[in-house]
């Protein structure tokens, strides 16, 4: 009897022991320790989106510079593991599991790609591993019911198109709207965003929709059909190579419109020269980051200070990519929001932070245009900024306009 | 009869599959779901890289395309589980059989083709998969794909959902093997094998060549269908980026470093597939295609009859030791 005692107080002993040590433990959550927080990513850094790599790369960079000059981040050096998925969503689901179930990551960040991301967020929300700021313009990732654990980054492709639909509303009450859209989920999800941004006015306003597949040779039929239709406002929601044949064909048939762009092709070099700096004059769009390319930044400190960076720390990006300056904002405020956590590093806790930022400014963003989180709103970048082509470059226009 | 440490060839081949069997029932429990995963991931390539070998191996038909069948299998279960809600299990025969059926359709005109030729045939249905898919986006959901989800283990059997897909595949694939294998030692095998070796002979033998041909690409396509079944189920997940053509490209990959005309070979190029770009990317984040390629050329050159030749030379040659 008494042995079956002292057996029974040694286990309950040793459970209390245990139990105390977790407590002590508990303000860390996996891949966190005095000097180190673990943070995973999946990229293309192989195959046909390769390209888009080098946001993380760029991202990983400026943790090397956190790491270099202020030791880390609360004396913590961030260890960012990226993993190459070839953009191929079984390879991410591998991959991602790799980075949490072997690697022990704290937390995902900027995993990029939409098909990707889709193939892992319901494995990462099962486990309940944050899975912060997805490059990708998608709007599902704002869904705080189904996906608690996942937050978006840029401004989604809705929240563009509803600038441009109240911009419509405001200006041009009478437009005749015409729109030519990838027939994708890219093209369809600023369709969608338009038309809720338009509201009860949309079946009035928009007098044609066409769409073309990203295989097709060449958008001009539907250019064609666009300015037959008698539409005054022209909404072209094309990918780079279209939207330079586009905007060509336009102009070239007498086609003159009002025409709206969406930023994923305002790219001067890829688009606007492409289809003649003439032919581009007065189109409108909008943007959040000062592109680097743009003259109009060139004595701006941020912008300095950014290629200063490239220099120092990512020698082998072009700094003149816009997607270097994307990584290296987007992990300002991964930095921001471990700072935040203080040395409460919990998944919780990281989530929690992740989820209460408030009004955080990042140098190269466009002015006024800031991040703010919520536990209702899982998107960081709400806001942007109309511009538009003087014929020599794009000139900001406006307040900066959308949600917080 | 020649011996080795007292036992015949035959009975240590008996041996090695006990053992391996021992293996693969215990792997599961001893390693990390993640890894248990992975593992499945192998024995899912297999069954698509034995698929491979009936045509390619056996038959002596080189495909280029058999990524596509691996898609029409996953989107095949992939619809009936998220637009019909049948349970993951009844897709695989159906699976098989949309898969049997287009193999074989699509090996009437196409077999009239002749090696190279041939495999630029198949090389057209891979690279036009993954954009016809996206056609038809009302059933196949598009470039967003279709999410699935996971199947817990029945009966309340004390697994992980991991250990449990682990099971059901190795189960799925030992009916698979052992089917191709009473395949492949018939009368039809024997005339399958025929028709690599001496075309000729074989028509002259009163086999029907071209039938046989469609019919061992049915049941190639059939193999690789199931496979892709069993994929969209464990990687919960289908979209056309899936299925690109560097994924048929490491099936031929696959089937041909790991020994063609073998069983044993499917399994290892299973495992070559799913670990050796892993082992390239822990070696060489900046060029981990470059490391796969080196990789590629050093297993070519040291065994250019694939993992499974390799492994029985070294069997003859421990053999010619003991008899002499």
């Amino acid at each position: 009897m008494m042995r079956m005692i002292g057996r029974h107080s040694a286990a309950i002993f040793v459970a209390a022991a245990l139990s105390a040590g977790s407590a002590a433990a508990a303000n860390y959550g996996p891949g966190v320790t005095d000097t180190e927080i673990k943070l995973g990513s999946t990229n293309p850094f192989s195959g046909p989106a390769s390209a888009y790599g080098t946001i993380a790369k760029a991202a990983s960079a400026y943790f090397d510079k956190v790491n270099a000059e202020q030791g880390g981040v609360n004396g913590r050096k961030i260890d960012f593991i990226m993993r190459d998925d070839g953009y191929s969503p079984p390879k991410t689901v591998e991959q991602a599991r790799k980075l949490v179930e072997q690697d022990q990551v704290l937390a995902m960040f900027q995993n990029l790609g939409t098909p990707t991301n889709t193939a892992i967020v319901k494995y990462l929300n099962a486990k309940k591993v944050p899975h912060l700021f997805v490059a990708t313009g998608a709007s599902k990732w704002d869904q705080p019911d189904k996906y608690p654990w996942t937050t978006g980054w840029q401004p989604s492709y809705q929240t563009e198109a509803k600038v441009y639909a109240k911009y419509i509303l405001e200006n041009l009450p009478n437009a005749k709207i015409g729109i030519l859209y990838q027939n994708d989920d890219y093209g369809k999800d600023y369709l969608e965003g338009f038309h809720e941004g338009l509201g009860d006015k949309a079946k009035d306003l928009i007098v044609a929709e066409v769409s073309y597949e990203v295989t097709d040779p060449t958008v001009d039929s539907q250019i064609i059909s666009l300015k037959d239709s008698g539409a005054d406002v022209f909404f072209n929601v094309t990918t780079p190579k279209f939207a330079a044949q586009a905007i060509r064909k336009a102009y070239d048939i007498g086609w003159h419109p009002t025409q709206f762009l969406n930023n994923v092709s305002t790219s001067k070099a890829a688009v606007i020269d492409p289809a003649g700096v003439e032919k581009a004059k007065g189109i409108i769009s909008s943007y959040y980051l000062k592109d680097p390319t743009d003259p109009q930044w060139n004595d701006d400190p941020a912008v300095q200070a950014y290629r200063e960076f490239m220099a120092q720390y990512y020698p082998d990006g072009d700094p003149a990519d816009l997607f270097n300056i994307y990584g290296y904002a987007v992990a300002q405020l991964m930095v921001e929001v471990i700072r935040k956590c203080g040395d409460d590093l919990t998944r919780e806790n990281l989530m929690k932070q992740a989820l209460s930022v408030d009004h955080f400014e990042i140098a190269t963003l466009l002015p006024g245009i800031s991040v703010t989180t919520g536990p209702d709103d899982h998107a960081a970048l709400e806001q942007l900024q109309l511009q538009q082509f003087d014929g020599k470059e794009w000139v900001l226009f406006g307040d900066i306009v959308g949600t917080e | 009869m020649i011996r080795i440490a007292g036992l015949t060839r035959r009975q240590w081949a008996a041996l090695a599959l006990v053992l391996g069997l021992a293996v693969a029932f215990l792997l599961p429990m001893v390693v990390t779901d993640y890894r248990s995963f992975q593992f499945t991931l192998v024995i899912i390539y297999a069954i698509a890289l034995m698929g491979l070998n009936l045509l390619t191996g056996y038959n002596g038909q080189i495909s280029i395309g058999h990524g596509a069948f691996y898609a029409i299998g996953a989107y095949t279960a992939a619809i009936m589980m998220d637009r019909w809600e049948i349970a993951y299990y009844w897709t695989l025969p159906a699976a098989g059989v949309v898969c049997l059926v287009s193999g074989f359709l699509f090996g009437l005109p196409a077999l009239r083709l002749e090696g190279l030729y041939l495999a630029l045939a198949t090389f057209a249905l891979a690279v036009a998969t993954p954009q016809i898919l996206k056609y038809f986006d009302s059933w196949t959901g598009g470039v967003q794909g279709i999410v699935l989800f996971k199947p817990d283990p029945p009966f309340g059997l004390p697994l992980s959902q991991d250990q449990w897909l682990y099971y059901f595949s190795l189960a799925i694939a030992l009916v698979m093997f052992w089917a191709a294998w009473n395949l492949i030692h018939s009368r039809i095998g024997r005339a399958i094998v025929a028709i690599r070796d001496h075309p000729i002979a074989a028509q002259t033998m009163g086999i029907n060549a071209p039938l046989y041909k469609s019919m061992t690409f049915g049941v190639s396509a059939l193999y690789t269908g199931v496979a892709g079944a069993l994929g969209a189920i464990v990687v919960q997940f289908v979209a056309p980026d899936s299925f690109s053509v560097f994924l048929s490209i490491s099936f031929l990959v696959g089937a041909v470093v790991g020994g063609l005309a073998s069983f044993t070979g499917a399994i290892y190029g299973g495992l070559f597939v799913v670990f050796i770009p892993n082992i390239s990317e822990e070696i060489s984040q900046a060029a981990p295609w470059a490391i796969y390629g080196a990789f590629l050329l050093v297993f070519m050159y040291v065994m250019p009859s694939g993992i499974a030749g390799f492994l029985r030379r070294i069997g003859a040659w421990i053999a010619r030791r003991n008899a002499s």
